[in-house]
């Protein structure tokens, strides 16, 4: 049997410390917990950055790893800093470094490196070992090479690898949610298919019970199963509430790809135990061919943004035509102003109260109160979108919906009105690559951390 | 004809990772399971993302009275023109559909 105690969907996200207090005293066997996704965007991975902030994660981590050494367990946690690219586990090596300086802690923290070199992944689409997922985009040696960070998903080998150099904290960078939750079971023989299973269950912490922001959720696995219980007495885990979670962010809520095969519940018994536990039993692990799942992200542009809020009646009536005005003027000033071919920049104006959400997708037609006027310029460089920005800066303020009627203005919020984005990126990857060595791809490094 | 939205319990879309979008009808009981299971037509749900319809999965889960559906990403998440950075609002579409 092996106990994991999960204590939030994601650090940095929050918890409940009681319940984190009741899951310590019920003497765990590890602490898992997830660092990221890729549900924010590309821009964290471009950028190798966290989306939360240094300090807050800097608290729970102290909090975590204060809980670990009570327990005496190790702490894993996966896809540091967001992205899980090497500089987000070296952001939270170093946050750690300074917690254990500043508490005198001694500890052994194992990283796992999951930032793949381009010549990897270059020599593996020559090779054909990168297979194309369903709605893949199409890649090149040069979509390859213009990626600024290649992170491929670790499974439960890597995991198990660090844990077994006897490290008192795992620091993973980019692992598939599952992974951190689901290693030490399997490493230790329990059921594989529970061990998948239960991780995915647990790997949004009480996000499957019926109190999400409580966030601690405790799983016990064993040789034909596992048992969920929510740590905080006011969440509970019931069948619907357990197999329910299924259906989160899977596009397919049965099967689960991870590395090595895949998981299918298709057959998953769900009994509730009493009111806040549930057991379940008959999840299947399908063994398949060893392959890890890459994530890339590139620089596409630079963007500047401007925002107008139009409220006169008029106006708001008539925002779509105006808008297409504007936009069209703007482009023709952008080539003759600042000498860009029209295929280097992009204008674009989104209307917030009437399509922002859905663009051409939006069915409704609904004349709100105002609309808040969005433009967004696009260019190869920051520079330019600046630019550019500034050339719109003057239809947002003024453009008149005819030319003989009294020039209008419109609501600024801001001065200076227009806002520099940065680069923008996207991401250009959604391959499995094959690999021979579960390790191959990913590098593992021991620190004697707080050691004088 | 009813919205949907206002038969059931809940509508819920979500990225599944940065290319799929996954769009979970909470039915609420079995009877407006089997209604929505019935009445909701794979070529409406592709119409409405604008989607090819041999791509759109659909699964029917009657131990949760859940009727989900999964289509490639209208725009892919994070690119220039993409506007739902999580794909929460796209819901908002099947939410507002009538159904019989």
């Amino acid at each position: 049997m092996t106990r994991v105690l999960i204590p939030a969907g994601a650090l940095g996200l929050g918890y409940d410390r009681n319940a984190l207090e009741r899951g310590l005293a019920n003497r765990p066997d590890i602490i898992a917990i997830d660092g990221g996704s890729t549900d924010s965007g590309p821009s964290y991975l471009g950028r190798g950055v966290s989306k939360y902030s240094r300090a807050s994660t800097k608290v729970e981590w102290r909090e975590l790893m204060q809980a670990r050494a009570k327990a005496g367990v190790p702490l894993v946690i996966g896809t540091a800093g967001t992205c899980g690219a090497d500089q987000t586990v070296d952001w939270l090596l170093q946050i750690t470094r300074e917690i254990a300086a500043e508490e005198g802690m001694k500890v052994r923290v194992a990283t796992i490196r999951s930032g793949q070199p381009k010549e990897r992944v270059k020599a593996a689409l020559a090779d054909g070992r990168l297979r194309a997922l369903p709605a893949a985009p199409e890649i090149s040696e040069t979509v390859i090479e213009d990626c600024s960070n290649i992170v491929a998903l670790a499974g439960v080998e890597q995991v198990a690898a660090a844990l077994a150099t006897g490290a008192d904290i795992v620091i993973a960078g980019r692992t598939t949610d599952t992974a951190i939750i689901a290693a030490l079971p399997i490493a230790r023989g329990d059921h594989a298919g529970a061990a998948w299973h239960g991780a995915k269950i647990g790997e949004c912490g009480a996000l499957a019970t019926t109190n999400p922001n409580s966030g601690v959720i405790q799983i016990d696995f064993d040789d034909a199963g596992f048992t969920v219980e929510p740590m905080a007495p006011n969440a509970a885990a019931t069948p619907y509430t357990v197999s329910a979670h299924m259906l989160y962010e899977n596009s397919d809520p049965f099967i689960l790809h991870e590395p090595g095969g895949h998981l299918d519940v298709t057959g998953s018994e769900y009994e509730a135990l009493d009111k806040r536990r549930v057991r379940v039993e008959g999840s299947k692990w399908v063994k398949g061919r060893y392959t890890v799942k890459l994530e890339g992200a590139r620089v596409v542009g630079h963007q500047s943004v401007g925002l107008a809020v139009m409220r006169d009646r008029r106006y708001v009536q008539n925002a779509r035509e105006w808008a297409a005005d504007v936009v069209a003027k703007v482009r023709a000033k952008i080539e003759a102003r600042m000498g860009l071919s029209p295929d280097d920049f992009d204008v674009e104006i989104r209307l917030i109260g009437m399509d922002a959400t859905l663009g051409t997708l939006e069915n409704r037609r609904d004349v709100p109160v105002e609309v808040g006027v969005l433009g967004i310029l696009t260019c190869p460089t920051q520079e330019q979108a600046a630019e550019a920005a500034k050339i719109m800066n003057p239809y947002l303020l003024h453009h008149p919906l005819t030319e003989d009627e009294p020039m209008p203005t419109f609501a600024f919020p801001f001065s200076p009105a227009e806002m520099q984005r940065g680069a923008l990126y996207e991401f250009c990857l959604n391959h499995v690559m094959e690999l021979d060595d579960p390790m191959a791809a990913f590098t593992l490094e021991v620190h004697e951390v707080g050691h004088a | 004809m009813p919205e949907l939205g206002r038969i059931v319990s809940k509508v819920r879309s979500k990225n599944a990772g940065p290319f799929w979008l996954t769009i979970d009808v909470f039915c609420g009981d079995s009877a407006t399971f089997e209604r929505v299971s019935a009445s909701l037509k794979d070529e409406a749900v592709a119409r409405l993302y604008g989607v090819d319809r041999q791509l759109l999965k659909r699964f029917e889960i009657p131990s949760l009275n859940v009727v989900k559906f999964s289509v490639p990403r209208p725009v892919v998440q994070g690119k220039r023109t993409d506007r739902d950075m999580h794909g929460a609002g796209w819901g908002c579409l099947l939410e507002e559909l009538e159904i019989d």
